[in-house]
């Protein structure tokens, strides 16, 4: 017991010198974090891009980070449900539960879709407060950067200059690089699509995606092979150009569609780091549409 | 929705307000504005609160309105609108539903050879309901979280498997429990068993725990502000279950301390390894159908009334390829637990009523492994352990108790499962049997686990 805590106290003289302790909970809230907060903040990220954010463990190694975390930035809407609370409950630390200025969720300022009108779980997975994936539309971030930065400004005060000086940058270039995917996206306005889980609402609404099958029979469900013939059935009546997943998404139901329907499997990079060009949150809408342009020739 | 809310919260203004004529203008333009402010919920709330500090210099009654406006304000959250009735603060509930089909070549109340004194659960055959759980929690003010967890058992009758109020805004790695609980020691012995990756717990844990250790008393835990997870905890209880005994006594009957350290090693990897001790003090605990060295038919009754420590070693290690659990994963884990009792055993209480001094020294152990081979699929393995040890037994009971069964009872056990969500699980469990000298049991088990109403998070 007193080598654990001689252990304790060797790292306890080894915290670092920024002001903030983020705990993200997705990789693209880090990189917001990080485009708005420079230097001033150390963020960890709790999830990769390649892990299901649904289904992730309550590890240790998340527990001990949220301990000293003084800021959570989340996307909630329940995408965390299954973990976070067991996460905040070990972690002992009061400043980052829910409903203090140092728990930060996402969701709570963009319009959600999917919002659903009835509540049972013979629907599948679904979110009471609506489709909890917002980052796929690249508007969402406006609005998420804003609330943000006040929140650091909240948690520290002594940074507001720098926080808002960085959020007026943020937003000159988001914008315009908003105004260049628009641009690029033009072909893809009405494009019909098949997604492998119920992932792309913020997409399609932002990019004028038509949506016209899922690969999972009800969200969070595994497709039989029953139900891929199905739509494939449906497919050959109704053809999509592409058949989308998220880049931590097993690629077989979507592979196994697009050989039979004849259609290209695009896999998106969801987040930051869900390919090799999304190294950031630009790289990440970069690519995205590199992709989908890819998917319609 | 949004409309609608914003709507409710304005005509909740308007209601509270009707004979104001006064400050009508007051009331339209913070309707206007509500409606307004969809963008911003801060600045609405400041723009308000000004509006409602003028409407106050100009009337007393304005008063109302604003602490009307206000707690509107406060439940209008930007996204979705939270409806107000008397059901808004239920708490969150759960419901465990969970039935076996067993099938034994062995009378399941025999316990292993060498742990006649020791608990022995025991399994149930043929069509049995298991045990439905329903579980209540929430918060009960910004400082405590309460959890209940009544067990329905299958021929009736409730039990309170856990009932707890714990901190929630102690701060400082400081987690604070009270009430009815599983203690923190080992592993699995906190997991209840609509978690557990086999239809049974391990040997060690069915006779050195009686399954799990429910306590009633406080429980203290501190995490380490460090990178690494260390947690230290302690609890104090009135070590009412195996391998304490309920008495009436002041104080504490028995005490844990464990140490939990863990980490992840890059985003493939996690492990967490733990020490626990535990120590308690049983008072004529009653063992029927002890063996002895007279073979006296069906065994005979002791009574053991003495100290109890318990020293626990447990790991798991965690593999999922790029660190994503939804389709694959690999875990394997083991514990080992030493029990040391020492005090007075009266060697059968029916008839021959002998009581002289009894120690002994009793440990098991388990590995076991759970792979998912492919989202929604999952198959382990699991091989236990145990050592009766050589007890010394006193003078007066020399010849009647055994000291020594020279046998090593195991088991090896084989289990499939099949989630067709997050919510629901159906398993097939083989065994193979060794926990009795000379009575080898093949078990077969079938077992649905399904989950409804508020599913909380589970832990590592």
């Amino acid at each position: 017991m007193k080598k654990i805590l001689l252990i304790a106290l060797l790292f306890l003289s080894t915290t670092s010198h920024a002001a903030l302790n983020v705990f993200a909970c997705e990789p693209e809230w880090a990189a917001l974090t990080q485009l708005l907060a420079g230097d001033k903040a150390n963020i960890y990220t709790a999830t990769g891009a390649l892990q299901d954010p649904h289904r992730v463990e309550a590890r240790p190694s998340l527990i001990a980070k949220a301990r000293r975390a003084n800021l959570l930035v989340c996307t909630g809407a329940e995408l965390e449900t299954g973990w976070l609370p067991v996460i905040l409950r070990e972690s002992g630390n009061s400043a980052i539960q829910p409903g203090s200025p140092g728990a930060f969720e996402a969701a709570r300022f963009v319009t959600m879709l999917e919002v659903p009108t009835r509540l049972d779980r013979s629907d599948g997975d679904v979110h009471a407060q609506g489709n909890p994936h917002i980052q796929t539309d690249a508007r969402n971030f406006l609005a998420v950067a804003d609330a943000l930065s006040k929140r650091l400004t909240q948690l520290d005060p002594a940074n507001a200059a720098y926080y808002q000086q960085q959020l007026a940058t943020f937003n000159g270039q988001w914008r315009a690089a908003i105004a260049r995917w628009e641009k690029q996206a033009t072909p893809l306005k009405g494009v019909a699509i098949v997604a492998q889980h119920r992932g792309f609402p913020y997409l399609n609404n932002w990019l004028g995606l038509k949506q016209v099958a899922e690969l999972e029979p009800k969200p969070g469900m595994e497709p039989s092979a029953a139900y891929l013939g199905q739509v494939l059935g449906q497919l050959q009546q109704h053809p999509a150009k592409m058949v989308l997943r998220a880049a931590y998404q097993d690629g077989r139901p979507s592979d196994w569609i697009a050989e039979r329907a004849h259609i290209k499997a695009v896999a998106l990079p969801y987040t930051v780091g869900g390919t090799a060009q999304a190294i950031d949150l630009f790289g990440l809408f970069d690519d995205t549409l590199t992709r989908l342009l890819a998917g319609l020739k | 929705m949004f409309n609608k809310t914003c709507l409710s919260a304005a005509l909740a203004v308007l209601l509270s307000h009707p004979a104001a004529a006064a400050s009508n203008a007051d009331l339209q333009a913070i309707r206007e504005q509500i409606i307004q402010l969809k963008q911003s919920y801060e600045q609405r709330i400041a723009q308000l609160e000004q509006r409602l500090e003028r409407a106050e210099a100009t009337s007393k009654q304005a008063v109302d309105v604003a602490a009307q406006a206000e707690t509107q304000q406060a439940s209008v959250a930007p996204t979705t609108a939270i409806t107000s009735s008397e059901g808004a603060f239920n708490p969150a509930v759960s419901l465990i539903l969970a039935g076996t089909y067993g099938t034994l070549k062995q009378d399941p109340a025999i316990a292993p050879t060498g742990f006649a004194m020791s608990a022995n659960p025991g399994h149930t055959q043929g069509f049995n309901l298991g045990e439905s759980e329903l579980g209540i929690s929430a918060n009960i003010d910004p400082d405590y979280r309460g959890v209940a967890t009544l067990a329905l058992a299958a021929a009736g009758g409730v039990s309170v498997e856990n009932a707890f109020v714990q901190t929630s805004a102690l701060g400082n790695g400081i987690n604070l429990k009270l009430g009815r609980y599983f203690s923190g020691l080992g592993y699995l012995n906190e997991q209840h068993a609509h978690a557990w990756d086999f239809v049974d717990q391990p040997l060690v844990y069915a006779t050195l725990w009686n399954n799990q250790l429910g306590e009633d008393g406080v429980q203290v835990k501190w995490l380490a502000p460090t990178d690494t997870f260390i947690e230290l905890g302690g609890e104090l209880g009135r070590g009412r279950g195996f391998p304490g005994s309920d008495r009436v006594k002041n104080g504490a009957g028995s005490g844990v301390l464990f140490a939990h350290v863990g980490d992840d090693i890059g985003v493939e990897h996690s492990w967490r390894v733990g020490a626990s001790l535990h120590q308690t003090r049983a008072d004529n605990r009653i063992s029927t159908g002890v063996p002895d060295l007279l073979g006296t038919i069906g065994g005979v009754s002791n009574s053991f009334s003495g100290d109890s420590q318990t020293t626990g070693l447990d790991f798991i290690w965690k593999y999922a390829p790029n660190g994503n659990t939804a389709n694959r994963y690999l875990k394997v884990q083991g514990e080992y637990f030493q029990r040391k009792e020492a005090g007075l055993l009266t060697y059968d209480t029916a008839a021959a009523n002998i009581t002289d001094t009894f120690s002994q020294t009793q440990s098991g152990w388990y590995l076991q492994s759970v792979v998912q081979f492919m989202p929604h699929w999952r198959t382990g393995l699991r091989y236990d352990r145990l050592a009766s040890g050589i007890a010394s037994v006193g003078a007066l009971n020399a010849g009647n108790v055994i000291s020594n069964y020279a046998f090593n009872p195991t088991r090896a056990t084989w289990m499939l499962d099949y989630s067709p969500s997050e919510f629901s699980r159906l398993r097939l469990q083989l065994a193979h049997d060794n926990s009795r000298q000379g009575l080898p049991d093949k078990q077969l088990f079938v077992q649905y686990i399904m989950s409804l109403g508020a599913h909380g998070a589970h832990q590592y």
